[in-house]
């Protein structure tokens, strides 16, 4: 991806993400109603940093997202790392999930990551439907397109 | 007919997903289709499968006869004066497309198109292509405060004698109903050619092309009980005759040669390539449903039933309705608080509950609302009071997650 504007790599390695992958599974499961999913994915969304307004530009913006989503990435040391943001708070927790699958990671494991099934497991398959206007599905094309 | 019947007919609504029955408030994006109108279709090509108006055989002839007697019903049906002034396309779009396109010819550089700031995007962007081919010039129709069409502003881009007005029936995004009949003859007392877009009136009330007196008149079938793939162009014979064909080839030529071609009649001359003709039988089934209604219950019904819901949605708290008025038609629009249109939208479909979110394909009406987009729930002859119901009771859960 070449933007005209770009975080810097301090703010690229900035982000930390509380849950790996395992514990957001378990998390996830032990949800016991989608009121309860969809509050962890809204509280997930909150964890990630507001894009600054200078970001938030149309030449970062994914398309196929009915909501706006930006997406920054950057490779350091042989490892991705992704800025993103969405005014829509869902689809933020939903950016959230797929970053804390592939934030700093190398391409193989990015290449090896199966959207598919991670949202199965998460109970959340539906919302990776080519149909959907929430651009998950363009997201996660995204990043591991970004990652190759 | 009871309600409960009438629902029975439609077999998509019998469903539901994750213990949540579907709750299907999104009729102006599509309605649903009564069994009547599949039977049709899957009658058609299991038994009467040809193609219309060459073959010199009877399974030919039978599926000409059928598709041709749609015209006719079509003719009754918005009381046009002739069949020929029924043109199939295959929907609204494609029927304001032919006409934009066919009216090429008769517009001029700085000629006026005026615009309903309501419209949904199938009648504005064929107009602008219309002005970039022809150096016409396009003004939007402005809405006042409650979002209804400006009529004293209307009137004053009169003043500018247009060349073209292309309004909306009833808005798509919004549910509001223009004064068509009104506005169509001030508008030809300044000499303009009308367009009415009637998709999402076509459905709800009795239209009477002839009363309106626009020139054209269009909407889809998809719209009105019937498959997807099938709309009708209606125009004033003298109008649809002086168009320039948008689409050439096979039906709509009486002779051809390498030297030259001449067109067939109306209403061939505009439906060129073979037809849809198991959408048009469907179309025809669908009118048939319709018309076996009681127009004048039913209509009141709705009436009753979309107040129903904008009282509903008001009595809720925190949210804001769009130019929700008690004479809209079908729809009413909506945004919860400030939360983002689509997380209201995934957090309903969590219930089973179909509305539409996002600019409505009217993205001009959005930014002159200042909004990014809106949900919208909408209705058609099977919603009932039990579907408002748990919509709200949705929207309450909605509410104690984002709020």
């Amino acid at each position: 991806m070449s933007q005209s504007v770009q975080p810097s790599a301090e703010q690229f390695l900035a982000l930390t993400l509380e849950n790996d992958t395992a514990a957001t599974v378990e998390l996830f499961e032990q949800a016991g109603n989608w009121q309860e999913r969809y509050r962890q994915i809204m509280l997930l969304g909150k964890s990630l940093p507001k894009l600054d307004d200078n970001l938030r530009v149309e030449s970062a913006q994914v398309r196929g997202c009915e909501s706006n989503a930006w997406l920054y990435h950057s490779e350091i040391d042989g490892k991705h790392y992704f800025i993103a943001d969405s005014d829509a708070r869902i689809v933020k927790g939903l950016i959230a999930l797929l970053l804390i699958a592939c934030n700093g990671k190398t391409s193989n494991e990015i290449g090896a990551f199966s959207p598919d099934c991670y949202f199965t497991q998460l109970g959340l398959q539906g919302q990776l439907s080519p149909s959907r206007t929430n651009g998950l599905l363009a997201l996660a094309k995204a990043i591991k397109v970004a990652a190759e | 007919m009871d309600l409960q019947t009438l629902r029975s007919q439609f077999p998509t609504l019998a469903q539901s997903n994750d213990g949540y029955p579907l709750c299907y408030l999104d009729t102006a994006a599509t309605s649903q289709k009564p069994q009547q109108v599949i039977d049709a279709m899957n009658h058609y090509y299991q038994y009467d499968n040809a193609n219309v108006h060459r073959a010199a055989h009877q399974l030919s002839a039978r599926a000409t006869s059928q598709y041709e007697a749609v015209r006719d019903k079509l003719r009754q049906f918005i009381n046009a004066n002739s069949r020929e002034e029924i043109i199939f396309t295959h929907g609204t779009t494609e029927s304001i497309n032919t006409v934009a396109n066919g009216l090429t010819a008769h517009i001029k550089q700085g000629s006026l198109i005026l615009i309903d700031s309501a419209a949904h995007h199938a009648n504005i962007v064929p107009w602008q292509e219309l002005a970039k081919r022809t150096g016409a010039v396009i003004k939007p129709i402005p809405l006042t405060q409650d979002c209804r069409l400006d009529i004293d502003a209307f009137e004053a881009l009169l003043q500018q004698n247009p060349a073209i007005v292309a309004l909306s029936h009833v808005s798509n995004a919004l549910g509001t109903v223009n004064p068509v009949k009104e506005l169509v003859s001030k508008a030809k007392q300044a000499g303009a050619i009308t367009l009415v877009d009637g998709a999402q009136a076509i459905a709800h009330l009795n239209v009477d092309v002839q009363s309106i007196d626009c020139d054209f008149y269009v909407f889809s079938g998809h719209k009105m009980y019937g498959p997807t793939g099938i709309g009708v162009l209606y125009g004033r014979f003298d109008m649809l005759d002086s168009l320039s064909p948008l689409m050439t080839g096979g039906e709509m030529i009486k002779t051809v040669s390498f030297e030259a071609t001449e067109f067939n009649q109306l209403p061939n001359r505009l439906e060129a390539g073979t037809p849809p003709i198991a959408e048009v039988i469907g179309l025809g089934a669908a009118i048939d449903f319709i018309q076996a209604l009681p127009t004048a219950q039913i209509h009141a019904k709705e009436r009753e039933l979309l107040n129903y819901l904008q009282d509903a949605l008001e009595k809720l708290g925190d949210v804001v309705l769009y130019g929700a008025h008690k004479d809209n038609i079908g729809a009413v629009a909506f945004n919860l608080a400030d939360e983002h249109h689509q997380d209201v939208g995934i957090l309903l479909d969590q219930q089973g509950i179909a509305v539409r979110c996002g600019h409505h394909c009217a993205m001009p009406l959005m930014q002159s609302l200042s909004l990014k987009g809106c949900c919208r729930a909408s209705i058609g002859v099977y919603t009932n009071k039990a579907d408002i119901d748990r919509f709200i009771a949705a929207m309450e859960s909605v509410k104690e997650l984002l709020l």
